[in-house]
């Protein structure tokens, strides 16, 4: 078994995002709750931090629960997915 | 579900083998399970990896994907699967292990279609794009500044590689054989539209073009040749050429599978060449060749990222033992952020023969192309109007008539009919 690529190890396991960009249609509630997370560019654009740290999971959680079309999924090590 | 000795193998660790194996699990399969992939990553997204991580605005590491999977799987990761003995239901890696299985989920997606020319695929320079790997490493040869990269391939890739160039303030050419950009899977009508945004922001478009070989001095890529004669200097070379089916580990397997994908029934199980479903196997994502209720039960393998979440649910239910409602069908949708201009689109354009422009303006790079065949809706295609594709694909999955009268049109005098311009 592989030990995962991924792990730094040192620092507090930060959260996963991902959203799902076909069910999203710019309403940029994210980028209201999280702004240094979440902007939109151009009209309609998403743009979004897939690896926020876990200090940052309160503007994550904001973020996921304000997006009118449920397009964010989060996954937090520190508090399960 | 009862608990179970039964072990689940899924072959692949890219975004359908991943959604796939947490279904399984959330479907109540408590037996042991482990995940094989090819690269030494946990399933990570593709998406950001010919966008922000070409920018520099996210790490090509940070793409890992969000996972309810917990501590219970086996990750085999960097040993890719060799064979496949459904005899003796056991799968063989290639650093020699062989791992027995009872449910198998087939997931291996796709790789970059090569450069035809070993030789020229691999001078420095000269790059594809699929993988976490690759763009890393072609996100460090564009930060260097090259003077000139040339994208070969009009797709969705090469467009977004060419437009994001310019966000970076790179002289960059395309070159595609086609008409337009995305002629094949949108048609010239929007594909020229999509290619006056490009050169709107400064590509240096050449469709109609071919480049024929590519020449380096001392292994260092130096300019392209196109079949006309025409030269063009450059530095990159990236290499987007459309994604190749991972089957070639299904050989001698019995399966029906080539490099078009791995046959599947309505279902969803693997079917042997023969055309009999396999109980114990179920493909999903790329990989999967499945007959589409929407369209007549053609048989389809989408590269679509919705196609891998949903199928990837579908076949983990399946395979832990729950009875589907129906035949996989999901909707196609499929999206792409060309620079900052966001291609969204439902449904399959495939034998379209006709065009309406029913939301927005054409010229103005905002629009929703809706697109027919014998009097149905089939598809639509939505620049920058993704609020509007909802409605239309109200229509295509209920295969309304065409054109629409009435719905999800901004023009009720009329719409005008074009041809979808298929080469």
């Amino acid at each position: 078994m592989s030990a995962p690529a991924d792990a730094s190890p040192g620092s507090p396991p930060g959260l996963r995002v991902c959203v799902d960009l076909n069910l999203c249609q710019g309403y940029a509630q994210c980028c209201y709750a999280a702004p240094r997370h979440f902007r939109i560019e151009g009209h309609e654009a998403l743009f979004y931090d897939p690896a926020p740290a876990a200090r940052d999971r309160a503007d994550i959680e904001r973020a996921r629960v304000a997006c009118p079309v449920q397009a964010i999924r989060v996954e937090d090590p520190g508090r399960g997915a | 579900m009862m608990p179970t000795s039964e072990r689940a193998v899924v072959v692949g660790a890219g975004l359908a083998a991943l959604r796939g194996a947490e279904a399984m699990r959330e479907a109540g399969f408590s037996g042991s399970l482990s995940i094989v992939g090819a690269e030494p990553y946990r399933p990570y997204d593709r998406p950001p990896l010919s966008k922000h991580v070409l920018t520099g605005a996210i790490r090509a590491d940070a793409t890992t994907l969000p996972s309810s999977l917990g501590a219970d799987v086996d990750w085999h990761l960097g040993s890719p699967a060799l064979g496949l003995d459904r005899a003796a239901r056991t799968l063989r890696l290639a650093d020699g292990r062989r791992l027995p299985y009872d449910r198998l989920l087939v997931a291996t997606g796709t790789r970059a279609r090569p450069w035809p020319n070993p030789h020229e695929g691999r001078l420095t320079g000269v790059f594809t794009l699929r993988g976490r790997d690759d763009a890393a490493a072609l996100r460090a040869a564009l930060a260097a500044g090259p003077r000139r990269v040339l994208v070969i391939g009009g797709g969705f890739i090469g467009c977004e590689v060419a437009n994001l160039c310019r966000q970076l303030g790179l002289p960059v050419t395309l070159v595609e054989p086609g008409p337009t950009p995305l002629a094949r899977v949108l048609g010239t009508t929007v594909g020229s539209l999509i290619g006056a945004i490009h050169e709107g922001r400064g590509v240096d478009l050449r469709c109609g073009g071919e480049v024929e070989w590519l020449e380096d001095e001392g292994g260092r890529l130096v300019r392209g040749h196109l079949t006309d004669g025409t030269r063009i200097d450059a530095d990159v070379a990236v290499i987007a050429l459309g994604a190749v089916r991972n089957t070639e580990w299904l050989a001698g397997s019995g399966l029906s599978a080539d490099p078009g994908g791995v046959d599947c029934d309505e279902a969803g199980y693997v079917l042997d060449a023969d055309g009999r479903p396999d109980p114990r196997i179920a493909a999903a994502g790329d990989v999967a060749r499945f007959p589409h209720p929407l369209y007549g039960g053609r048989r389809v393998a989408l590269e679509h990222w919705s196609q891998a979440v949903a199928q990837g649910v579908h076949a983990g239910r399946l395979l832990a033992g729950a009875v589907p409602e129906a035949p996989y069908g999901e909707l196609p949708t499929f999206w792409s952020t060309q620079g900052a201009v966001v291609v969204k689109s439902v449904g399959l354009t495939e034998g379209a023969d006709a065009l309406a422009f029913t939301q927005g303006e054409p010229a103005s790079g905002r629009f929703v192309a809706l697109y027919g065949r014998a009097g149905r809706c089939i598809a639509a295609v939505a620049v920058d109007s993704a609020r509007w594709l909802p409605a239309h694909a109200a229509l295509v999955a209920a295969g309304a008539p065409f054109p629409p009268r009435g719905a999800a049109a901004d023009r009720p005098k009329g719409i005008e009919i074009l041809a979808p311009g298929f080469p």
